[in-house]
């Protein structure tokens, strides 16, 4: 409650809240009085994000699945945004976070790409340089108190080498084979240990690709700024495959008869 | 997170473009559209404000978030999108302009407060509209609105939007939304103005704020006529 | 050339009294010294090719190579020093980055020739510098399809359907000319260019050359690439066979 009398009754002050989405008691009230009392700010936020990616090795490669959601906020705002963007013809990556920075990641490596291609000296950047070279990049941007807002996950497959590792915002690196980032770590990531790391070298496409389903079905049950369309990339030593969006199936049936939240039967 | 530090950017005092606007591709073109409100705090600043911005011949923007950052922005693309078509010799296109305002609004995002539509035809792929969001990312989209007027509408967008409409159907979509979003938002209000952009040329449209489409308001309240103590009642006379 | 050793050639800063430059002038000459390079617009891309001279027999296969990529859809042919012509391609390098950068998308290949046109010239009007020695064909397909430039040393430019620079420029300028260059396949195109890179060759009677090779277009998928091993030989192996049949 509002204890300053001659806030009540007043229009919702948009200059704080432009969107209206305050309950009024939460209103920040106090804005800065000077404009520049602040200083500059370096740290920002992210603003337009995408949730969690999932990554799995199995037997003839490396796996990643994301969702195609990006989120203002609360807001579902774009639902048709690719997040497994593809790098040469060996690595893919996988990206969760802030969605400027995931398409400033993108022109960083589309330079970077072609000024090694320009050379023509015959090499090319596989999955594990490009992991090096972004770990690089987030930690010089985190020491510089102006991180690049994302969680990535690398995977590719280059001269019979399968290759899974994980880079975010402070510059923290590993590999695993399995790794999953935002909500994810926390839902998929246990599925993922028990399903797939015991079998990796026996696991087929097919049966990767049903377990990362099933794990992308439970992240839309559960995390709210998830969405039930989905792409799976699949990257083995043939080159990539990035799969056309899929709908998940989901089950709500099972509710229908539930009345209450105890005793209650009616 | 906190979508709304955003508007803490904005400087103490600063004019806002609390807005609601909008811009959707058919065949033939795009048509873009805008409220005409601009408020510092709850004063209207201007009540007739163009928020549809000329950047190329056939290319527009409409701009939401802080009227300082948007005004600065568009005239530096305005700018850069003269210098390309001397040094191209041609005409840029609706990409090369939308790169352009992501380049601003990316690399100056813990300065900048907007939110900008691009909309525009170009001869390489034909209508196309960008939305290009708070924080500098850029995303083409069928159709794209924003400001604070648009959070009410995502709905009828969604639900009404469909493929293969022709001009007038797409006119008549922009009008009803912003018409919507302007009497749920109470940033935004005014009169609507759109723009037809098509390889021909631009046509700007009117809509005058007496004259906007009206949905559902409550139900009209009835009168009362209570009459002093002691007075009696006197039923009006009938002529036979 | 009456006005050669008055003094007017000492410097691209300084005019002669009949209006020329003779630094500009000797840079083309420094060309003239150099294998051929030509370039073939033709339908749905274009053909590089050059004729480079061996200076010796201890030097590597395939070293010091005279085409440069430029960007991914950019190619580039250089006669002349060859080191004038990798500063030229690093400077080609950067623009089209910085034109991606700006404009997030592939640069048009005019672009860059107007860049390095522009950069060719700024060698022509000071006399701490000397221009390069340096005809550069670039050849690219951008939004608008195929396209061939050559810059010179002072920085002019044009566009070409086919392009020839370099020692046997003429004789390969008028085999260029008997083509119907809008009708080749890219493929033949390849042929046509192994098979006048020869001729020239063959005309100069010139020590060892290696025939290099690159296209970009409909079959590279827009990306500039050297020639296909199999092709590369099955396209020298008819142009010595031609050049067989005309002695």
């Amino acid at each position: 409650m509002d204890h300053f009398p001659t806030n009540w009754g007043r229009p919702r002050n948009d200059l704080h809240d432009a969107y209206g989405t305050y309950p009024i008691h939460q209103h920040p009230q106090h804005a800065p009085k000077d404009a520049f009392a602040d200083g500059v700010k370096r740290t920002q936020q992210p603003i337009v994000t995408g949730t969690s990616v999932l990554g799995v090795v199995y037997k003839d490669g490396v796996m990643l699945a994301a969702d195609n959601l990006a989120s203002y906020g609360s807001l579902a705002r774009f639902k048709d945004v690719q997040r497994l963007h593809p790098v040469g013809n060996h690595t893919v990556l996988g990206v969760s976070g802030d969605m400027s920075d995931y398409q400033y990641i993108q022109k960083l490596l589309e330079e970077l790409v072609i000024e090694e291609f320009t050379e023509q000296d015959g090499s090319i950047l596989g999955p594990a340089e490009l992991h090096e070279y972004l770990s690089q990049v987030m930690y010089a941007r985190r020491s510089k108190i102006n991180p690049l807002w994302n969680s990535l996950i690398v995977g590719g497959v280059k001269d019979g080498q399968r290759f899974l590792a994980y880079v975010d915002l402070l510059g923290t690196t590993y590999k695993a084979p399995t790794i999953a980032t935002g909500y994810g770590a926390y839902i998929a990531q246990p599925l993922l240990r028990k399903a797939v790391e015991p079998y990796t070298d026996v696991l087929t496409e097919e049966q990767a690709q049903s377990i990362l389903e099933e794990c992308m079905r439970v992240l839309y049950y559960r995390d709210a700024r998830s969405l039930d369309k989905f792409q799976i990339a699949t990257i083995t030593e043939e080159g990539i495959r990035i799969s056309e969006t899929r709908h998940l199936a989901s089950s709500w049936s099972f509710a229908e008869g539930i009345r209450g939240y105890g005793a209650q039967t009616q | 997170m906190n979508v709304h530090n955003e508007i803490q950017h904005l400087k103490s005092g600063e004019v806002n473009l609390g807005t609601s606007i909008m811009a959707v591709q058919f065949a033939g073109g795009v048509i873009i559209g805008a409220d005409s409100r601009t408020t510092t705090g709850s004063y209207i600043a201007n009540r007739v404000t163009d928020k549809l911005t000329h950047v190329h011949d056939l290319i527009y923007c409409c701009r939401s978030g802080s009227a300082a950052d948007t005004q600065a922005i568009a005239d530096m693309v305005h700018y850069y999108l003269q210098m390309y078509t001397q040094s191209a010799g041609e005409r840029p296109s609706v990409q090369v302009a939308a790169s352009l305002f992501q380049k601003l609004c990316y690399e100056n995002k813990d300065a900048l407060s907007a939110g900008i539509i691009v909309a525009g035809w170009d001869k390489e792929v034909g209508p196309s509209v960008y939305n290009i969001p708070v924080g500098g990312g850029m995303f083409r989209q069928p159709w794209a609105i924003g400001g604070s007027g648009s959070t009410y509408v995502y709905g009828y967008c969604d639900s009404t939007y469909r493929e293969g409409w022709g001009r007038d159907e797409t006119i008549e979509f922009v009008k009803n939304t912003l018409a919507l979003a302007m009497s749920r938002d109470g940033s935004s209000g005014g009169v609507i103005r759109m723009c037809v952009i098509t390889e021909d040329g631009v046509e700007r449209l009117f809509v005058p704020g007496n004259e906007l489409p009206k949905f559902w308001e409550g139900k009209d309240l009835p009168g009362l006529v209570r009459l002093a103590k002691g007075t009696d009642i006197v039923p009006m006379a009938v002529e036979v | 050339m009456t006005s050669i050793g008055t003094g007017y050639d000492l410097s691209a800063s300084t005019y002669s009294p009949d209006g020329r430059i003779f630094q500009v002038e000797y840079a083309a000459k420094a060309v003239e010294n150099s294998g051929t390079a030509i370039g073939l617009r033709v339908k749905g891309g274009v053909v590089l090719a050059v004729e480079k001279l061996v200076h010796s027999k201890l030097l590597v296969p395939g070293a010091n190579r005279r085409i440069q990529t430029i960007d991914k859809h950019i190619g580039m042919a250089t006669s002349g020093l060859l080191a004038d012509g990798r500063h030229m391609a690093n400077r080609g390098r950067d623009e089209a980055a910085s034109y991606r950068e700006v404009y997030n998308s592939p640069s048009p290949l005019k672009i860059i020739v107007d860049r390095l046109g522009l950069y060719a010239q700024a060698y022509t009007v000071y006399s701490s510098v000397r221009p390069f020695g340096l005809s550069t064909i670039l050849g690219a397909v951008d939004k608008d399809g195929p396209q061939l430039y050559v810059i010179e040393p002072s920085g002019v430019f044009f566009g070409y359907r086919g392009a020839a620079v370099g020692k046997g420029r003429q004789l390969a300028k008028t085999e260029l000319e008997k083509l119907q260059i809008g009708e080749l396949t890219m493929r033949q195109a390849v042929k046509e260019a192994a098979r006048i890179i020869y001729l020239v060759h063959e005309d100069a009677k010139e020590k060892e050359f290696e025939l290099e090779m690159s296209w970009i277009g409909d079959e590279t998928g827009g990306v500039h690439l050297p020639i296909p091993k199999e092709l590369q030989q099955e396209a020298e192996a008819a142009a010595k066979a031609s050049i067989e049949v005309f002695e």
